[in-house]
C-alpha cells in the first residue's frame, strides 16, 4: 500500500482510454475459455468420446441384424456403414448441445453478466462462444473418422480433408442453433425439453437413421426441409463417393454453409436485442 | 472525510480534469416493470473522487438502477449518462468507462486467478505485456499476488470477492460500480474492501458508486442517496443528513400498539411534540432528549416500558423521510395498500 501511495497512478493515462477491443481478441478469449474448461473436466472428455462409440456399435449392430438394409446408402451394404455418417452427426449434435448448456450455466453463475457488461461487440460474444463449442464438436467428429476404415471407407488425404470440412460446417450450424435456443433460457431443464422436441427429431429426420428415399411422403417432405439432412448427405458424399446420394456434394455444402450463416445471424440478432427487461 | 462532504454541490465547477460533467448523471430516470414503478424520476450526480452510497431497503430500486447503469437494461424513461455517454444509446462507450463488481459471483471457478483476469482484460481490449503488468498491479492492490496461479475454486469466499474487485479494476475504469460488495464478507475483509475503495478514490480519482442496505456501510460513504420505493428520499453526506434531525432521537417502548397510539396523542396534547408511532414504540426528535424523557416518564406513569435516547442515525433519517422503518413491517404496509403490494410480489417472482 505504502509504495502505491508514493507512486500515484493518476499520471498515467487510464487503460480504459487507450485500449480498443476489436472483435477478434474477445472472441478468441471466449473461445479459449471453452476449450480450457473442456479439457479440465476429464469426465466430459471421456464421456463425449465413449458414448457415441457405444451408441454407434450397439444401435448400428442391433439394427443391422433386425432389418436387412436395402443397401441404399451404405458402402458395404451393412447398416453400420449406412449409420456411420449419422453417428458423426450425432456426436457433433451431442457436443453442441453440451457446450451450449454451458451458456445457461454461465448465465446462472453470473459469468455471462460480466461479459455482457464489457465493451465487446455482441457478435464477438456469439462468435467466441459458438466457435468454442463448434471446435469441440468438430474435433470429436473428426476423431471419429478413424473408425471409417472399419465400414470399408478408404481414407485418402482428400477424403479426410473434405469430410473434416463437412464436420466443421455441421458443428458450426448445430452449435449456433443451440446458442440461439439456449440464449433466452435460464434453466438447463427447459433446454433439455427443447432438445428433445427440436434437436433430436432434427437428427432423426436427417437421413442419419434411415434414407429419405424409403420414407413416406410427408416424412420425406420434412427430411427435405431439414437443413441437417444436407450435412449428413454431404458426409455420405465424401465418405462413400461411389454410392449414389440424394444431392450432389456442392449442393449439400452450399445449403449447409447457408444454414451456418443463418443460424449465426439468428444468434447475433437475439444477443443484440436490448430491452428494458433484466438481461440476466 | 468531513472536509470532503463540506464541498458545496456545484458539479459544473468541479475540477474538470477529464470532462466537463460529473462522471455519473441521472436526469429524471424512470423505470417500470409493467405496472410497477421501480424508479421514479431519479435525479442526482456522482462526482469524481467520491464514494457515493445508494442506500435503500430491499425492493427500493437499487438493483434496477444498478442494472441500468451497468448497461444490462435500458430505462423506460429519463436519462442516465456516464462520462457524458448515454447508457441507453451508447452502451459500448459507457462499458469502456465502467468497472463493475456484481453482487453475485462472476469469476470462472474452473480457471485460475490469472486466467480470469487475462480473460477479463481481453474483453476490454488489453493483451500482451501491458495486460500482464496490469494483472500484477491489481493483484498487488487487492493482496492476491501470491495466489495468482491458484484455481479460483480453491480460494475462500473473501478472496473470491477480491478477485471480483480485481476483475472490475483490470482496465482502470474511471467509474466503479459495486452492487452490495460486502455480501458474505467477514468484518475484517469488509474493512479491507473499504480501504481499497478509499485508496482508489484518493489516488486515482475514481467515482465509486456502492449500493448497500447496511447502515453502517453507508456511514463510510462520502455522499449518500437514500431510496425508498423507487424515489429519492434523501441526498447528502451522512453527516449532513443526520444533522438535519434536531438534537436527539427519543424512543418510548410501550406494551401494545394501542398504548403507543395513546401515548403519541397525549404527548401531542401535553408537550406539543410530533411523535411517530412505529408498532409498539413511539419515536420523536427533541433538542434535549434526556430531560424530556424524565418529564414524560413522570407525566405518564405506567405506560412507558423502556426508553432510549440516541444521536440520530441514518435509520432515523430514513424514518423521518419515509414515515416507516428501514426494514418495513410488511403487515402494516400491506394493510395500507393491499393492491399495490400484491402487484409488487408478482413483478418480483
Amino acid at each position: 500500500m505504502a509504495t502505491l501511495t508514493a507512486n500515484p497512478v493518476t499520471s498515467a493515462p487510464r487503460l480504459s482510454a487507450v485500449a480498443k477491443p476489436g472483435i477478434w481478441l474477445p472472441a478468441l478469449s471466449l473461445w479459449q475459455r471453452e476449450i480450457v474448461r473442456f479439457y479440465r473436466q476429464k469426465a466430459r472428455v471421456a464421456g463425449v468420446i465413449a458414448s457415441p462409440l457405444i451408441f454407434w456399435l450397439v444401435l448400428g449392430s442391433g439394427f443391422a441384424h433386425s432389418f436387412q438394409s436395402s443397401g441404399s446408402g451404405a458402402g458395404s451394404g451393412h447398416y453400420l456403414g449406412y449409420f456411420f455418417p449419422g453417428s458423426i452427426a450425432m456426436i457433433v449434435l451431442f457436443t453442441a448441445i453440451f457446450s451450449m448448456m454451458s451458456l445457461i450455466q454461465d448465465r446462472n453463475e453470473g459469468f455471462l453478466l460480466s461479459v455482457l457488461a464489457a465493451p465487446v461487440s455482441r457478435s464477438a460474444i456469439v462468435l467466441g462462444k459458438v466457435l468454442g463449442g463448434a471446435t469441440l464438436a468438430a474435433i470429436q467428429g473428426i476423431v471419429f473418422l478413424v473408425f471409417a476404415p472399419l465400414v470399408g471407407v478408404h481414407l485418402t488425404f482428400a477424403t479426410v480433408l473434405l469430410s473434416s470440412l463437412v464436420v466443421v460446417l455441421i458443428s458450426f450450424e448445430l452449435t449456433a442453433l443451440g446458442f440461439a435456443i439456449a440464449w433466452p433460457m435460464d434453466s438447463t431443464q427447459a433446454f433439455h425439453a427443447i432438445v428433445n422436441i427440436i434437436l433430436l427429431p432434427l437428427w432423426m429426420l436427417s437421413g442419419a437413421l434411415f434414407p429419405a428415399s424409403g420414407a413416406s411422403g410427408w416424412l420425406r417432405f420434412f427430411m427435405r426441409l431439414n437443413p441437417l439432412s444436407y450435412g449428413v448427405d454431404a458426409l455420405r458424399n465424401t465418405l462413400f463417393p461411389a454410392v449414389a446420394t440424394d444431392f450432389a456434394l456442392t449442393t449439400n455444402l452450399a445449403i449447409t454453409a447457408a444454414f451456418c450463416a443463418l443460424t449465426f445471424a439468428a444468434s447475433w440478432a437475439i444477443v443484440n436485442r436490448r430491452t428494458n427487461k433484466p438481461a440476466a | 472525510m468531513a472536509t470532503l462532504s463540506q464541498i458545496p454541490p456545484s458539479p459544473p465547477a468541479q475540477p474538470a480534469r477529464r470532462t466537463a460533467f460529473a462522471p455519473i448523471v441521472l436526469d429524471g430516470l424512470t423505470h417500470n416493470y409493467g405496472e410497477r414503478l421501480a424508479l421514479d424520476h431519479l435525479g442526482f450526480e456522482v462526482r469524481a473522487g467520491e464514494i457515493f452510497g445508494l442506500l435503500g431497503p430491499n425492493g427500493s430500486g437499487k438493483t434496477t438502477l444498478f442494472r441500468i447503469l451497468s448497461t444490462l437494461m435500458t430505462p423506460t424513461g429519463g436519462r442516465a449518462s456516464i462520462q457524458g455517454f448515454d447508457v441507453a444509446r451508447e452502451p459500448n462507450k459507457v462499458r469502456q468507462q465502467i468497472g463493475i463488481v456484481f453482487q453475485a459471483r462472476s469469476v470462472d471457478l474452473k480457471l485460475t486467478v490469472q486466467e480470469n483476469l487475462k480473460h477479463q482484460g481481453n474483453l476490454y481490449g488489453l493483451s500482451g505485456k501491458r495486460l500482464n503488468t496490469r494483472i500484477d498491479e491489481v493483484l498487488g492492490r487487492v493482496g492476491l499476488l501470491d495466489r495468482k496461479a491458484d484455481f479460483v475454486e480453491t480460494l475462500s469466499g473473501g478472496m473470491q470477492r477480491r478477485v471480483e474487485l480485481a476483475k472490475g479494476l483490470i482496465h482502470s475504469p474511471s467509474v466503479l460500480l459495486l452492487d452490495e460488495p460486502s455480501t458474505g464478507l467477514d468484518p475484517g475483509a469488509r474493512r479491507d474492501l473499504w480501504q481499497y475503495l478509499e485508496t482508489l478514490r484518493d489516488e486515482e480519482n475514481v467515482a465509486i458508486l456502492v449500493t448497500t442496505h447496511l447502515m453502517e456501510e453507508a456511514e463510510h460513504c462520502d455522499r449518500l442517496a437514500i431510496l425508498n420505493e423507487g424515489k429519492l428520499v434523501a441526498l447528502g453526506s451522512p453527516f449532513e443528513l443526520k444533522s438535519q434531525i434536531g438534537g436527539d432521537v427519543v424512543l418510548f417502548e410501550t406494551q401494545t400498539p394501542e398504548a403507543a397510539q395513546t401515548l403519541s396523542i397525549r404527548l401531542a396534547q401535553r408537550f406539543a411534540v410530533e411523535a411517530a408511532v412505529l408498532g409498539n414504540s413511539v419515536r420523536l426528535e427533541h433538542n434535549q432528549g434526556h430531560r424530556f424523557v424524565a418529564t414524560v416518564v413522570e407525566a405518564f406513569p405506567g405506560i412507558v416500558e423502556a426508553v432510549s435516547v440516541a444521536k440520530p442515525s441514518l435509520e432515523d433519517v430514513f424514518i423521518r423521510r419515509t414515515g416507516h422503518r428501514f426494514w418495513t413491517e410488511v403487515p402494516a404496509e400491506a394493510a395500507a395498500s393491499p393492491g399495490k403490494k400484491s402487484r409488487e410480489r408478482k413483478a418480483h417472482s
